[in-house]
């Protein structure tokens, strides 16, 4: 009996070694050497200046940059090194089928349709209204965005068709054409419409 | 249609890749040699003289069973100290405290038990020490136990008048060192390139484009116009008091990627990050989708291919894999049509558009990724809730009250619809034990599987398999229920708060690990009573199985005849589902009718 548990303790030692110690720091080596851009979160970066990161998403209420996803924002869990707090956002975990959903969705039709006077007649794309997995859903679809361009140009004094080149831009297409959906990189969008992104950077 | 195709090709792939890789499976884990031999056999005997040892020794069913519960006992008290003290340990370079004693129970029993539940947030709770070497560990050794356990009744119903059944510490290392390991260094390393981050330097922070102003307690302020450069915040040109700006972002950085491999390949399930593979930084974009979700369902299907090669009748693995294919193919047509329906409440009569085309995804989308969609959230959903993996890439809280329901059946059926690595075929062969017995019963014939008698006592074993989740499930969330705090965790009211409390204890008692994640279940009772729940759904059908095979092993093998029922005939995959749906669906029935069909029934009633 004693000796099976000193040989399942030598065994755990050995794999904890070899699947937690080397494999990990293996992985972090070559990871960090092929893809340092990707390993350290996808920073965005131009004119030597950090400007968030390509895979999380940021609020936006400013009538001239495009909006995102419905954030539900936490500004408690995180804070920095002077006692800031730092946004960070979670999935609401709603049930989509109550009365309480029923009025909060309700409210954002509402909001969104004194915002896009232009656009009241239409049907407002479903991610609009609605919150993502992780909260942090960097993305929208290519029909939530073409429902904004009016609201931005106008904001802008840009015409339809610029505002609408630069979403195309940063549109991405279905994985092989087939998996996922094709969505748009909203930041990107909006640093491109803000000129700190080129406007024919892919 | 195009979400049909995505459906169609998920599958095809699957089985295309699961195939070969069945194939090897079995060559590793009868001892032949493979492809990998050349370099990593020196490896596995350098490990076995270090440790002392003796891989030819063959081990009755009681050693193999004290071997597996012993080195799982270490495991989990190893993972405990490490969890409760990482304070203390290095490689936390954002200083977190330790865990609580419930909350590092919960979360040791979770991973050793191959569950990865998971009562806390990885960004917030976890050091890189606690992520790399105590959950990333327990992600390969509880997935290699699992194999490990599956290969010794196979050995248990080939070996005829036998004693031993294997080496346990010989199982183990193989299933870690030649399958689990360089899978999922080669998948690490693709899902960085990915956009998957892998980093050892903690986390950093980012400027917001554009600054929000939050009140004292945190919470957002509307048409707030901010002044950065005073730090003033006006709303309506009243100044707020007490309002705080807002300007930089929190990006969590860990050594992701790595422990994200083994998460899916391991079918474990626990993500590094708490919006797991919602989580952008866990799962970027469609092709890492793709490949973390044919991951999940990868060796369990390649398991079925496995145990037909290594029990020389491949025919009895395909008949086990199509009644587990059916059971798939419905659960997930089920979500996907719920899913893509959306609901009333969300459509707001025309308003809101949920139709897919012309760019616009449609559906259901609360608590969904946009780059995913239904298609590929429906499929995650029934793939990680068939396999125990758990693992998510939306909110399963947030789907439509049936589109709900279905994982959770998935892991109310006992998680053997593929199931966990190793694990589910284990508790599949229960059901087809059962299945064997009762068709026996019918047409009046001894009941025998692959030329063994079973008898009374496999039948007990077999019953306790089949039954363990079912028990582990009900009395635990009818404990629960009546416990006055559990109001408390839920995030939703009404039926849905029902469901919550029960898809967390059909999450433990299946040891799948997913959640109705609204649900707070870092309590102490909670984190105490799931954690007693997984270590039962884990260790009461591994050792009954354990027992199957050391007794098939002692038996002699019976002579096919004309009175032999086919065990692999479309007949017998009939029974066998129909067998897995009477005894899953009968025992909730009545907790479901309460839970997601009254909220789906009272969704009607408003739409």
């Amino acid at each position: 009996m004693k000796h099976i548990f000193a040989r399942a303790g030598g065994m755990l030692l050995a794999m904890t070694i070899l699947c937690g110690l080397v494999y990990t720091v293996a992985v972090t080596g070559v990871g960090q050497l092929l893809f340092p851009k990707q390993a350290n979160g996808s920073i965005i970066e131009a004119d030597g200046k950090t400007y968030g990161s390509a895979l999380l998403g940021q609020p936006f209420t400013d009538e001239g940059h495009l909006w995102g996803r419905i954030m539900n924002v936490d500004t408690t869990t995180f804070t920095d090194e002077n006692g800031n707090p730092v946004l960070y956002a979670w999935a609401s975990n709603l049930s989509p089928a109550s009365e309480e959903y029923d009025a909060l969705v309700a409210q954002r039709v509402d909001a969104l349709r004194k915002a896009n006077p232009d656009m009241a007649e239409a049907a407002i794309p479903v991610d609009l209204v609605t919150g993502s997995g992780s909260g942090l859903d960097p993305e929208i679809s290519p029909a939530a965005a073409a429902y904004q361009v009016s609201r931005i140009a106008q904001a802008r004094g840009m015409t339809e068709d610029e505002v609408q080149a630069v979403i195309d831009r940063y549109t991405t297409d279905r994985f092989l054409d087939i998996f996922g959906e094709a969505r748009v990189n909203v930041l990107r969008v909006n640093l491109a419409l803000d000129g700190i992104l080129e406007s024919t950077q892919a | 249609m195009n979400s049909v195709l995505q459906y169609a090709l998920y599958l095809i792939i699957l089985v295309v890749l699961s195939i070969p890789l069945g194939r090897y499976i079995s060559k590793v884990m009868d001892g032949e040699r493979v492809f990998l031999s050349a370099v990593l056999a020196p490896c596995e005997r350098g490990l076995y003289r270090l440790l002392r040892v003796d891989s030819k020794e063959n081990m009755g069913w009681k050693t193999y069973a004290g071997c597996a519960l012993a080195f799982s006992a270490v495991s989990l008290a190893v993972l405990m100290l490490i969890l409760r003290f990482q304070n203390l340990l290095p490689w936390n370079p954002e200083g977190v405290g330790g865990m609580s004693w419930p909350l590092a129970f919960n979360t040791a029993v979770s991973f050793i038990t191959n569950t990865n539940w998971q009562a806390y947030s990885g960004e917030v709770a976890l050091s890189n020490f606690s992520q790399a070497l105590g959950l990333t560990v327990q992600n390969f050794v509880s997935a290699g136990v699992g194999i490990a356990v599956l290969f010794a009744i196979v050995r248990g119903f080939i070996r005829v008048s036998a004693n031993g059944i294997g080496n346990f510490w010989s199982d183990l290392t193989r299933a870690v060192l030649y399958i689990l390991l360089p899978v999922c260094l080669v998948m690490s390393v693709v899902l960085v390139g990915l956009g998957v981050p892998q980093s050892l330097g903690g986390s950093t922070t980012v400027d917001l484009l554009e600054p929000i102003a939050v009140d004292a307690d945190g919470s957002v302020l509307v048409n707030a116009e901010i002044d950065t450069a005073h730090g003033t915040v006006t709303v309506d040109g009243q100044t707020v008091n007490g309002a705080q700006i807002v300007t930089q972002q929190q990006v969590p950085l860990f050594p992701q990627a790595s422990q994200v491999a083994p998460k899916q390949v391991g079918t474990n399930g626990g993500g590094v990050l708490g919006n797991n593979s919602a989580h952008p930084f866990e799962n970027p974009n469609p092709a890492s989708n793709m490949i973390q979700m044919l991951s999940i369902l990868l060796i369990p299907v390649a398991l079925c291919f496995s145990f037909g090669r290594s029990i020389k009748d491949k025919k009895q693995g395909i008949a086990i894999f199509l009644a587990m294919l059916v059971l798939l193919v419905a659960a997930l047509g089920v979500i996907a049509y719920s899913e893509q329906a959306a609901t009333p409440q969300l459509a707001q009569d025309g308003a809101v558009n949920i139709i897919a085309g012309n760019g616009n995804i449609g559906g259901n989308m609360e608590g969904k990724e946009t780059r995913f969609g239904i298609a590929s959230s429906s499929a995650w959903a029934a793939f990680t809730t068939a396999a125990s993996n758990g693992s998510v890439n939306s909110m399963h809280d947030s789907y439509t009250p049936i589109g709900g329901m279905m994982p959770m059946l998935l892991m109310q059926l006992g998680e053997v619809i593929f199931g966990g690595v190793g694990c589910g075929l284990y508790g599949m062969l229960g059901f087809v034990l059962l299945t064997v017995f009762i068709a026996g019963l019918m047409v009046g014939r001894t009941p025998e599987y692959l030329g063994k008698k079973i008898g009374p006592k496999e039948m007990r074993m077999a019953v306790l398999v089949c039954l363990a989740t079912p028990i582990a499930i009900l009395l635990g969330s009818g404990i629960a229920a009546l416990v006055p705090a559990t109001a408390d965790s839920l995030n939703n009211g009404g039926a849905h708060g029902l469901s919550e409390l029960l898809y967390a204890y059909s999450s433990c008692g299946g040891n799948n690990g997913s959640a109705f994640a609204g649900f707070n279940a870092n309590t102490p009772f909670l984190n105490i009573s799931l954690g007693l729940i997984m270590l039962f759904a884990r260790f009461v059908p591994m050792t009954t199985t354990l027992c199957i095979a050391g007794s098939m092993a002692q038996k002699k093998k019976v002579a096919s005849g004309a009175g032999t029922l086919s065990t692999c005939n479309a007949m017998f995959v009939f029974l066998l589902i129909l067998i897995v749906l009477i005894i899953g669906a009968l025992s909730f029935f009545p907790a479901l009718s309460l839970g997601p069909i009254a909220e789906f029934t009272q969704m009607i009633g408003i739409g």
